[in-house]
């Protein structure tokens, strides 16, 4: 090598450093970054910490890994159910994260190798990381369901917890029932992903009865004793809207679903429905699994709130509904932007040599809707106790709505266009 | 070493060191607790519809606000339960921060 040449290229590198040093490199995803992270989910958890990372600094390069095309949102989803609204009002795409310099890849995070720090894809492709992401969302656990372990099974009993397709199938259902029919959802015990919903999807589904067949039956079967958040303000609105039309069943543990007939069996007896919407118990999505990252109760991740990194496997951080939370915190998607923005924070620091944030503060923010247009509010604010070690509800804070009102309802369409835009840049 | 990598050493000890200056007087931990702030008021305060914005406000206007949300002297659909669970310390570092940020 000459010696023009080797100075050349040692100018080269400094260079470089200085760029990924001060973040004024263009982009960052090259090899100018002062580290790779890979974000396994682009849900409300995983496209968060993405957008974040980069908006903080851009001199991190951030690859998302997400199967599905299009963000359908869980929240707000039941309006779909209730005839509210359309699909494409809960859906956006991801082109926003590009134009934030995140690598959006359409595929499969099939493989994760946390010695050699990869991550295998289903087409075969390695991505290398400095920090992974895990943010898959749940798992849908039909093993002590026997008639429902067929994959098809939910073509015809869906779960509908998971937004998209299943959306769409649930919401035909009901439409192609006819006037004097039975919808009935089937709860799993707590914790499950979204705590109010169930009891929020009944009141969208009463709704559309009242509206367009007003001779038809909700049937709610819930595992667990009682309703399990918001309890004082749906049994209000119940009594209140729809005494003729919803019909509250605790502790009614699903046994097993005979598919072909609709039919949900329960401890004691035996619910024939028109439709029948399974919602099962849940666990950390497979990926989590796969990595060993499952490490309470067989289903979800403990992490170090400071940072979400994961107590089982080094460099790899846990986001979302995966995450074994500590008490209160429920698995909303409002939470989970919440930890993707803890953890962006905390994968800033790390990657630049520093500690993370030793005082972060969450919220939680809840909507439901009970008809058309009112909506009643579940919130708390929680933050980090260094005792403890874990996240605790702030004493005084939050709380509920005192009633059903319109004003939270205009608010709570607002907060889903905030949040959407929140999420995906 | 050569000179020309001495000189890009140095220049990089100093813009290290301007990083390191800047990013200390960046309001970090503002910056970060905002994220308690943003999932309904919008990134870094830019609301739109019904959802108050807050990016670019007042920092004196917005301390007042959330203490008397804390306090039970401003009545709200929903800010009280969160202003509940603040200190006087994040407010005024929340101030600052959305303060210090563009509206749309």
């Amino acid at each position: 090598m000459n010696r023009y040449r080797r100075r050349f290229i040692q100018g080269l590198s400094a260079s470089a450093l200085l760029t990924g040093t001060v973040g004024c490199g263009k982009g960052g995803n090259d090899a100018k970054s002062v580290g790779r992270v890979v974000v396994i989910g682009g849900g409300f958890a995983g496209a968060t910490a993405a957008r974040y990372i980069r908006m903080w600094s851009p001199d991190i390069a951030v690859t998302l890994v997400e199967p599905n095309k299009q963000f359908v949102s869980c929240p707000l989803s039941n309006r779909v159910l209730g005839g509210i609204w359309q699909m494409s009002d809960i859906t956006s795409s991801y082109d926003g994260l590009k134009g934030r310099g995140v690598r959006v890849v359409h595929q499969s995070a099939t493989e994760v190798d946390p010695v050699k720090q990869t991550v295998t894809l289903d087409d075969g492709q390695q991505l290398e990381y400095d920090r992974l992401i895990v943010a898959p969302g749940i798992e849908l656990v039909y093993d002590d369901i026997p008639g429902m372990r067929d994959p098809a099974a939910p073509e015809t009993i869906p779960h509908s917890w998971k937004a998209g397709p299943q959306t769409a199938l649930l919401r035909k259902q009901l439409e192609d029932m006819p006037d004097g029919g039975v919808y009935a959802i089937t709860i799993p015990r707590s914790p499950y992903r979204c705590p109010p919903g169930p009891y929020e999807r009944a009141c969208q589904v009463a709704h559309y009865f009242s509206v367009a067949k007003p001779r038809s039956k909700v049937l709610v079967l819930d595992a667990n004793e009682d309703i399990v958040s918001k309890k004082g303000l749906f049994r209000k609105a119940w009594q209140e809207r729809y005494a003729d039309i919803i019909e509250y069943r605790p502790n009614n543990a699903l046994v097993d679903v005979d598919v072909a007939n609709r039919t949900a069996m329960l401890d004691f007896d035996d619910v024939k429905a028109d439709v029948l919407n399974v919602v099962p118990p849940q666990r950390a999505g497979r990926i989590a699994r796969d990595t060993g990252l499952i490490t309470a109760n067989d289903r979800w991740c403990e992490v170090d709130f400071l940072s979400y990194e994961s107590v089982a496997v080094a460099n790899v951080h846990v986001l979302g509904d995966s995450v074994m939370a500590a008490p209160r915190m429920p698995k909303s998607g409002h939470m989970a932007n919440q930890h993707g923005k803890v953890c962006a924070a905390a994968i800033i620091e790390l990657l630049h040599g520093r500690q993370p944030n030793s005082s972060p503060l969450i919220t939680n923010t809840c909507y439901s809707f009970v008809s058309d247009k009112e909506v009643i509010h579940v919130a708390s604010v929680h933050q980090y106790d260094p005792e403890q070690r874990t996240m605790v509800t702030v004493k005084g804070s939050g709380g509920l709505s005192e009633a059903a009102n319109k004003a939270e309802g205009e608010i709570a369409e607002a907060w889903g266009r905030n949040i959407w835009d929140d999420v995906l840049g | 070493m050569t000179r020309f990598a001495k000189y890009s050493l140095l220049a990089l000890l100093a813009t290290w060191l301007i990083a390191a200056s800047a990013y200390a007087q960046e309001n970090v931990q503002g910056r970060n607790w905002s994220g308690a702030c943003t999932g309904c008021h919008g990134t870094e305060g830019r609301s739109q519809g019904a959802i108050p914005a807050i990016a670019g406000i007042d920092k004196a206007k917005f301390v007042e606000l959330m203490t008397a949300f804390r306090e039970g002297k401003q009545s709200a659909t929903i800010m009280h339960q969160h202003a509940k669970g603040l200190s006087d310390e994040q407010i005024d570092a929340l101030g600052d921060y959305f303060a210090s940020r563009q509206p749309q």
